[in-house]
């Protein structure tokens, strides 16, 4: 019972946000019902928008499974617009020096060098927050700001296309990538690229590693009791410390697919984060608890997520609203959903309340 | 049991407070069953039972915070029309409760005004509080300054305040809720001869209390509830200890656990000039030695605060010891080691806090079972979890220490406080370990659970463990130990053999008197 009602909260929540939408594409003279369609057909209406929508949950689902982790070892990453960044930089740096290697084994290099490159990245406040108490919370935001003025610097400056500069340009974008570096694509005739399933495999992956191994066995443990931790012989620091670098390592390989699953497959920036990662660092964390942070809910509920990214733009387009319109209405789908976590904390609270009067 | 309440001669006079046929019912649970309960003026009587038994059920009745479904409460033959404890305090019944109400940086005086309806409009007369409270000290023997801050009395000191408190409001019913739980042997005696004379001006007293000897020593009558009913009432010269036990549980009990005689072997534990800081930065541990053979418990007592606990965590590898002193366990000195390294080289800890420390709440049993060994390769089958071995060890040692749980998979917390430390000495018992550290290991857990794991504990020194032995009850340290070592301010005044060990030198030995034994 309790569980039925905590899991029909999001999509309650989600539910008053649509109103909310629809009560401003009102406001604006639009219908919403049309709204509506063209936001599931632009979504979901085709193989190649439903191909789309899984691309665009694919950095979502590592990054909401990265949030997964780091939740059940009571830290919190909202550093994942860095990882990203990192990763995709890694990924571009190994990718830029090698001319070609057999795509068997390019590939897996590549996304080896995204996870490390955002493993690295996360262990910082990981380890800042076990050994000297830095608040995890601003110190991967603040991460957030150092990795993107590093992209920026590399971008324009040592890691810049020689085209660019020898046009005059100077657009902050690598030279392509070697094509035998890109993530083949798995539906012929769409853009669904490996990046998808590797991403899904990795959301199953941090289920097992949360639920089935000793190592996430001491994450969880040290999250719900690190004193109790500590007395049976777990290294409380160095598991948070692990948490956040294991999280930030799913960010990073989501930075690196979104490199070498790009159309222009390479990396390139507008200078800010989300002109790269499409805030897909942020809008994981929503994923997350939109899926209850359970690695495996994040799949469906990120897959949710892409396809109001995707359909939102086909609304845009459709309704002939505005641009902002759209990324309101994702805002507020934020809001609610954030906003119903408490919602549940208090059911939560009020069914335990119940059920101990009982036993009472 | 016998009922001997008409015998006696209290019985005759009228009652100060009549509870009748009190049902309670909560969803699913009837906590309180057709109780009767009654006080008359001198007498103490004591409300005995387990935890769950009823007895707070019954006293929030008493106090207005719960209406019973049926029966009534009655206080000088009229109903009493409490509904709160302040109509309560009115109606002149008062409470002592076990976690003490004061504010530490109030005087005396000003804790006794807080909360009293004032005579002359906003301000409270203060020294005509003052000079009352004096009053009231000299005349119950109560010996305490009304001008001194409560955070410089200790915690008997404390206690009288809260009595005075209750005295102040010309309480003619008190009840005492466990007021022995904090404080030394000595103390506990000064209470009660604090008690009697508030008995012998006629207040009537419910003493509620679980340690056997002093409800025996104080009590005029005693009931006993069990499973929300009246199990029976008796008095003290007409029962015992074990009898008392008994009609508490349900079953016969054996209160002072059998200790056969065993060979000690070498010495296992071996701390020698530990001195620890505790939370304050202060040093709470001074210079302690201590050796403890395999097959030996030794048990440590004092009143809590004098370094025991301290002692525990740095041995346990929790808390690091000051430089120049050294912890070995069978010969190898593992100061510098982490608890893991400790826990590998032999070390097992039952921690003072059960919930806190012992378990994690939101883990299922069988989690909690392997929270020290869950990287064993008995537990994994090529780096996953192997399930069905977990389940098989949890169930084996589920039944072997008779843990009552639903599942092997329920969560920890829904399970009762002395289940959930049978589980945590399951679990720490199971590495038969070189050296054991248990604190506190039957803290307000059941008398049916506290006597099951102190005959573990036993079966374990007979397995040749060294087991140091850290306890408030100072029973629990007198039945269990072959040595006894006794703490204050942060040493060890003495070591004492288990056969030279009267309660009374223990605790003479506890208040600091260091000739007394």
């Amino acid at each position: 019972m309790k569980r039925l009602v905590g899991a029909s909260i999001p999509l309650m929540a989600a539910f008053v946000a649509f109103l909310f939408g629809a009560i401003m594409l009102l406001a604006i003279g639009a219908n919403p019902w049309e709204g509506l369609q063209a936001l599931v057909s632009g979504a979901f209406g085709s193989g190649d928008r439903i191909a789309a929508t899984a691309i665009k949950a694919t950095p979502l689902i590592l990054v909401g499974a990265g949030i997964t982790i780091a939740f059940r070892a009571s830290v919190v990453n909202i550093g994942g617009e860095g990882q990203i960044i990192a990763g995709a930089l890694a990924s571009t740096a190994v990718g830029l020096s090698f001319d070609t290697l057999p795509a068997l084994l390019f590939v897996p290099l590549l996304l080896l060098s995204g996870v490390i490159g955002g493993a690295i990245v996360g262990a910082i406040p990981g380890a800042l927050k076990a050994y000297a108490s830095v608040n995890e919370i601003l110190s991967t935001i603040m991460l957030n700001i150092v990795m993107v003025q590093l992209m920026n610097y590399l971008l324009r400056g040592p890691l810049i296309d020689p085209l660019e500069v020898e046009a005059g340009t100077r657009i902050p974008q690598t030279e392509r990538l070697p094509d035998a570096a890109a993530l083949p694509v798995i539906i012929p005739g769409t853009r669904m690229h490996l990046g998808f399933p590797i991403a899904v495999l990795a959301a199953i992956g941090a289920y097992y590693l949360l639920w089935r191994t000793p190592l996430g066995f001491r994450l969880r443990a040290v999250g719900h009791s690190p004193n109790a931790a500590r007395a049976a012989g777990i290294d409380v620091k160095r598991n948070i410390t692990y948490a956040l670098g294991i999280s930030g390592s799913l960010g990073g390989l989501a930075g690196a697919i979104l490199v070498y699953g790009s159309e222009g497959q390479r990396m390139v920036t507008d200078g800010s984060a989300a002109g790269f990662t499409g805030s897909a660092g942020f809008n994981g964390i929503v994923a997350a608890l939109f899926g209850g942070l359970h690695p495996l809910w994040t799949i469906p509920s990120s897959f949710l997520f892409g396809g109001l990214l995707t359909g939102a733009t086909n609304m845009q387009r459709a309704l002939q609203v505005p641009a902002p319109i759209a990324v309101a209405i994702n805002g507020i789908v934020v809001v609610f959903v954030v906003s119903s976590g408490k919602v549940r904390t208090r059911l939560d609270r009020f069914m335990d309340a119940r059920s101990e009067l009982n036993e009472s | 049991m016998n009922d001997v309440s008409s015998s006696t001669p209290v019985a005759d006079q009228a009652a100060m407070l009549s509870m009748r046929g009190i049902t309670k019912r909560f969803p699913g649970v009837i906590a309180n069953q057709d109780v009767d309960f009654d006080v008359v003026a001198g007498e103490v009587h004591t409300l005995l039972g387990e935890n769950g038994a009823g007895k707070s059920t019954l006293m929030k009745i008493l106090f207005g915070l719960y209406r019973p479904d049926e029966g009534e409460v009655r206080l000088n033959g009229k109903p009493s029309g409490i509904t709160s404890p302040s109509t309560a305090i009115e109606a002149g019944v008062g409470m002592v409760h076990q976690h003490f109400m004061l504010v530490p940086t109030l005087t005396v005086a000003e804790n006794v005004a807080l909360g009293l309806p004032s005579g002359r409009g906003p301000l409270t007369n203060l020294d005509a509080v003052s000079a009352r409270v004096s009053e009231i000290s000299e005349a119950h023997g109560l010996s305490v300054d009304p001008s001194t801050e409560v955070w410089r009395l200790s915690v008997g000191e404390r206690q009288r305040v809260e009595i005075i408190k209750a005295l102040y409001r010309d309480a003619r019913l008190l009840v005492l809720d466990e007021p022995t739980a904090v404080l030394t042997p000595q103390e506990v005696d000064d209470l009660f001869v604090i008690l009697r004379r508030m008995t012998d001006e006629g207040r009537g007293l419910v003493f509620i209390s679980h340690k056997l000897h002093e409800v025996m020593a104080l009590s005029d009558r005693i009931s006993v509830l069990r499973n929300g009913q009246m199990v029976g009432q008796t008095i003290p010269s007409a029962t015992s200890r074990e009898e008392l036990a008994e009609m508490m549980v349900g079953r016969s009990v054996k209160l002072v656990p059998d200790r056969p005689p065993v060979e000690t072997g070498d010495v296992r534990l071996e701390i020698s000039n530990l001195s620890v800081r505790g939370d304050r930065d202060t040093i709470a541990v001074k210079n302690v030695d201590l050796s403890i053979k395999g097959g030996e418990i030794v048990g440590i007592a004092g009143v809590s605060g004098n370094g025991q606990r301290e002692i525990a965590e740095a041995v346990a590898g929790l808390r690091a010891p000051e430089p120049g002193g050294s912890i070995r366990f069978d010969g190898v000195d593992v100061a510098s080691m982490g608890t893991r390294a400790r826990r590998d080289a032999g070390l097992a800890y039952v921690p003072e806090e059960r919930m806190a420390d012992g378990a994690i709440a939101d883990f299922s049993v069988s989690e909690n079972l392997i929270l020290v060994d869950h990287a064993s390769k008995s537990f994994t089958k090529s780096g996953l979890f192997d399930r069905q071995r977990i389940a098989d060890h949890a169930k084996k040692l589920v039944e072997r220490f008779a843990v009552k749980t639903p599942t092997i998979d329920t969560p920890t917390s829904s399970l009762s406080g002395g289940n959930i430390q049978k589980v945590i000495i399951a679990r720490e018992l199971m590495s038969d370990p070189a050296v054991l550290i248990a604190a506190q290991p039957t803290r307000g857990v059941d008398i049916g659970s506290a006597e099951y794991i102190h005959s573990q504990l036993i079966e374990q020194r007979d397995k040749s463990t060294a087991t140091l032995l850290i306890s408030e009850d100072l029973d629990e340290v007198l039945g269990l130990s072959d040595r006894i070592a006794v703490m204050f301010e942060g040493e060890i005044v003495a070591i004492v053999d288990a056969a030279d060990a009267t309660r009374e030198g223990i605790g003479l030995l506890m208040a600091g008197v260091v000739d007394a034994a």
